[in-house]
């Protein structure tokens, strides 16, 4: 009776489709009535490149990109916000492209070459990037900051590369460093406090510096 | 220091540093990552377990009995907290839903178990053994159906002024309308998370909360311990917006667990589960009655509002928006609360005002269209500079300027008239207006001020920085009081072991902690003084790293002789509110442009001009308020958490779903201050505006959808599935 009652919710759960699928899955047991528990899982070894220093860890195979940054190698500039690729606050470089850090398992990345906001400068000797958002007051809080200005400096590169986007007009043509250009490729970083007009002016201030 | 007004001539008049664009002086640490958040303090706990949340899967009922098993026997697990092992637990001052649930279940995804395990990984591949079996119970969830049930509040008591029903049934002009907004999420970028260490019977944690004090005092209470067997430290807080006004289930969890484990142990809310585990703004539904003579001018208004909450919580107070806003002699406010089996409404960024504003601020807009009245015009014929509500003065309004101030500058003259007559290519735009008002309240906040031998000068409160700019204006006043530079001052805040400040909420951050800094340093001032033994009856000038008294001037280190010079200071605002009204106020300005075939919303132009007195610092108030027109864009755009009537729940409760603004929805943001102090309101002689921005912005953003379409929706979120069977006939 009890396990119907709860397999009824689940099922229910899972039928109203993603959201709640999500939800039902983190906060429910399973469903079976056979209660096992989990394996040991067996630490891989890891090698990779983060801000020009070569460092190894072993790793359980589950640890996200995210999770290897700061919790094993103390680089906690790099911030989860939601941990499910929805707000853009763990962006980090990646063999020069941003990925959400989140959405990528650290044994991924054997060999690659990772950039994190601790890479790009420090409070004594800034990226032109984070001066600019001093400047301009492009954040608040800061939590989701080291992820904007990681993404910040790959858009730039990004349309510097003539790399399309949704609202490029004409993607046979130069893309140009337009407002709405970097709006657009800036829309998976959130900033709830709401400094999006500020960091557009640090971006385009940067942007005018390298054109 | 009791505050006597109003303040006379002050050292911080002299604007040297206060007042000046200042950009943040916490800004290379944020931008660089240095900035440590909750969750990131290595070196207090290097050894700290993994907690991970396991969140109600009922609305209602009751936890019949754990299977734990599983749980307990896989991988790197500690231990699991429950009920059952967690001790007797009082509720906080503040909370209205216990933080760990069991057996009761109080509402949906409150927290049942924290399962602890030596990484990360482990607590979270065991937490999804945690077998619970509920019984589940019954409950109501849709504020509609309950409206009818909905009773009055003492958090919100009634009132009324002269006779509103003949005033209203007399009055020329009139319009009864019924306005609802949506139950909104704080969303900030930081999840709520907290490191907990015991040393002994003593608990430290570092928790992401805006108040540190009554953090500290609803822990212990909760945990049944002595307040001064806790701290709690939180120096950064990854944004707050009323969300972190109080203690939530993972600092509750935190501390129980490491206790249970005997180690330190770090918590943070996964995403999904904050938007039903924590606090949310509860919806309303209002209705706005007004009443006017031919020429304008209102003689009545009506605001009634509903919202729900759990049992023993407390309504949404959007009366509050038209207390003060416009004159009128016959008055009637009615506040009634629901009772729902929802997640606990708390307090949101302006809670009251904000949704309060959406609906009188478009009522505003509807009676001026049936007068044939400008809005804007209307606006400021009917302001008043005594608060209608209390027959106070208030203590400054400068709305008339704000609105002419606005109007001439975002060049509403070319406002479309009539609605729905002006295309630019495949969009119809439109123009709104509507005012922002917000209470500028004080409290009671301390500091204290260190003069160190090497010249630097310490400031220590435990008020917060919640990204509100609170370490650069206390290290204005600061500086600007013991005639140093900015760069001389350190600020130290967010530690329970610093004197108790006012906190970050309620838009009484900014004038109450700089008026304590200011306090500490009037102390410091004379400590200098006694030390040099200069002129008792002199006024001294403290300037350039020196201090005069008119006829000796001495550098400020010669005070230092005998050591550091230190002074704690604490202002006090008992008596500031007797006999004035204290708000802030301003007018937003917005373009909106509506896709004629799709009914797509795009905000093309925005513009506040504010007024709150001094303005202590330009660049960080101006965001401040910048960020509070784009949460209220997102408010009359995008952001509604859905109710589940079946499951009992917020839907949409994640970032993928519960849609806040990005990048793209928002256009070039303007943000105009207007010159001038306020005296009467606190020593530095301004009041804050944190939550003057979101303020009657949505409002004018509806406003302006109704001039482009010539549409008038009164549910927010207005989205297009709204517009679209009513979209004019492209031409």
């Amino acid at each position: 009776m009890i396990q119907d009652e709860d397999f009824k919710v689940s099922r229910r759960g899972v039928l109203l489709g993603g959201v709640a699928t999500t939800a039902i899955a983190s906060t429910l047991s399973p469903t079976s009535s056979a209660q096992t528990s989990l394996p040991q899982v067996e630490p891989v070894s890891l090698r990779f490149t983060v801000n020009g220093q070569s460092r190894e860890l072993m790793l359980d195979t589950r640890v996200t990109l995210l999770d290897a940054l700061r919790e094993h190698l103390d680089l906690t500039g790099t911030k989860k916000g939601c941990d499910h690729g929805q707000c853009g606050a763990c962006t980090v470089i990646v063999n020069g492209q941003r990925i959400n850090s989140c959405l990528s398992l650290a044994v991924m990345h054997e060999g690659d070459e990772v950039t994190t906001i601790e890479g790009l400068g420090t409070p004594e000797n800034m990226h032109p990037m984070q001066a600019a958002f001093v400047k301009h007051d492009g954040y608040q809080c800061g939590y989701c900051t080291p992820g904007q200005i990681c993404s910040a400096v790959s858009v730039l590169e990004e349309i510097k590369a003539g790399i399309p986007s949704h609202v490029t007009e004409d993607i046979t043509a130069e893309v140009g460093m337009t407002n709405d250009e970097m709006r657009e490729r800036m829309s998976g970083n959130i900033c709830r406090c709401g400094a999006y007009s500020n960091i557009l002016d640090a971006m385009s201030e940067v942007a005018g510096e390298i054109a | 220091m009791k505050f006597i007004k109003p303040a006379q001539q002050n050292p911080i008049d002299q604007g040297r540093v206060v007042g000046k664009p200042t950009t943040r002086i916490d800004g290379p640490l944020k931008t660089t990552g240095t900035a440590v958040y909750s969750y990131e303090w290595k070196d207090v706990a290097p050894n700290a377990a993994y907690g991970f949340v396991v969140g109600a899967a009922v609305p209602t009922g009751r936890i019949r009995s754990f299977d734990l098993a599983a749980a307990q026997e896989a991988p790197g697990v500690l231990d699991i907290v429950t009920y059952k092992n967690a001790g007797p637990l009082g509720l906080g001052d503040f909370n209205t839903a216990p933080l760990l649930g069991g057996p009761k279940i109080t509402h949906y995804h409150q927290a049942v178990a924290l399962v602890i395990a030596e990484t990360f990984e482990q607590a979270r591949a065991a937490a999804g053994l945690v077998k619970v079996d509920y019984a589940r119970g019954e409950g109501v969830y849709e504020l509609s159906d309950q409206k009818d049930s909905a009773d009055p509040t003492d958090a919100a008591p009634d009132s009324s002024q002269g006779d509103f029903q003949s005033a209203f049934e007399r009055a020329a002009v009139k319009i009864d309308e019924t306005y609802e907004t949506a139950n909104h999420a704080h969303a900030m970028m930081e999840p709520h998370a907290t490191i907990a260490v015991w040393e002994g019977d003593e608990l430290t944690v570092w928790s992401s909360n805006q108040m540190v004090e009554w953090g500290r005092q609803d822990i212990a209470k909760t945990l049944k311990i002595s307040p001064d067997k806790v701290r709690l430290v939180a120096p950064y807080i990854g944004g707050g917006f009323g969300g972190k006004l109080f203690v939530r289930a993972d600092a509750i969890l935190a501390a129980l667990g490491a206790k249970l484990v005997q180690r330190p142990v770090k918590v943070v809310l996964q995403r999904p589960l904050i938007f039903n585990n924590t606090v949310h703004r509860p919806s309303t539904i209002q209705r706005i009655r007004l009443g006017a003579s031919q020429d304008g001018n209102i003689t009545s208004v009506a605001h009634e509002t509903w919202s729900g909450d759990l049992e023993g919580g407390g309504p949404e107070a959007s009366t509050q928006a038209s207390r003060p806003a416009y004159a009128g002699e016959n008055r009637l406010m009615q506040t009634r609360l629901a009772v729902l089996n929802l997640p606990e409404g708390n307090a949101m960024r302006a809670p009251g005002d904000m949704p309060g504003s959406i609906a009188i601020e478009v009522a505003m807009d509807e009676l001026a269209e049936k007068l044939g009245i400008d809005p804007v015009e209307f606006r400021v014929m009917n302001d008043t500079q005594v608060n209608p509500d209390d027959g106070k003065p208030f203590s400054r309004r400068k709305l008339v300027e704000c609105l002419q101030r606005g109007a001439s500058e975002f060049g509403w003259e070319k406002r479309p008239s009539p609605p729905a007559s002006k295309r630019d290519g495949r969009w119809l735009v439109g123009m709104g207006v509507a005012a922002a008002i917000r209470g500028g309240p004080a409290t009671k906040s301390a500091a204290r001020v260190r003069l160190e031998s090497s010249g630097k000068l310490v400031v220590e409160t435990d008020m917060t920085d919640i990204g509100t700019g609170s370490y650069t204006i206390l290290a204005q006043t600061a500086a600007e009081m013991l005639g140093l530079p900015l760069e001389q001052v350190e600020v130290r805040l967010g530690d329970s072991s610093f004197p108790v400040s006012a906190g970050s909420g309620g838009q009484w951050g900014a004038t109450s902690s700089t008026s304590g800094v200011y306090a500490a340093c009037v102390e410091l001032r004379e400590k200098v003084r006694m030390a040099l033994g200069l002129n008792a009856e002199a006024e001294l000038n403290f300037a350039d790293g020196s201090v005069s008294d008119g006829s000796a001037e001495r550098p400020l280190t010669d005070a230092l002789a005998t050591g550091p010079l230190e002074a704690e200071g604490e202002i006090d605002f008992e008596s500031r509110g007797d006999d004035h009204s204290y708000f802030t106020f301003g007018a937003h300005f917005v373009e909106i442009g509506v896709d004629v075939h799709t009914a797509e919303i795009r905000i093309r132009r925005m513009l506040a001009v504010c007024d709150a007195g001094r303005i202590f610092n330009p660049v960080s108030a101006r965001s401040q308020v910048i960020g509070g027109m784009t949460m209220g864009a997102g408010a009359a755009l995008l952001e509604d958490l859905h109710v589940d009537a079946r499951q009992g729940f917020f839907a949409n409760h994640d970032l993928a779903s519960y849609e806040v603004p990005v990048h793209m929805d928002i256009p070039h943001q303007e943000c105009i201050f207007l010159d001038g102090d306020d005296p009467l309101a606190s020593p530095m002689k301004g009041s804050g505006v944190g939550e003057l921005g979101i303020c009657g912005v949505s409002a004018a953003i509806g406003n302006a959808i109704y001039n482009a379409t010539g549409i008038r929706v009164r549910e927010h979120p207005i989205t297009l599935d709204k517009l679209l069977d009513q979209m004019p006939e492209p031409v």
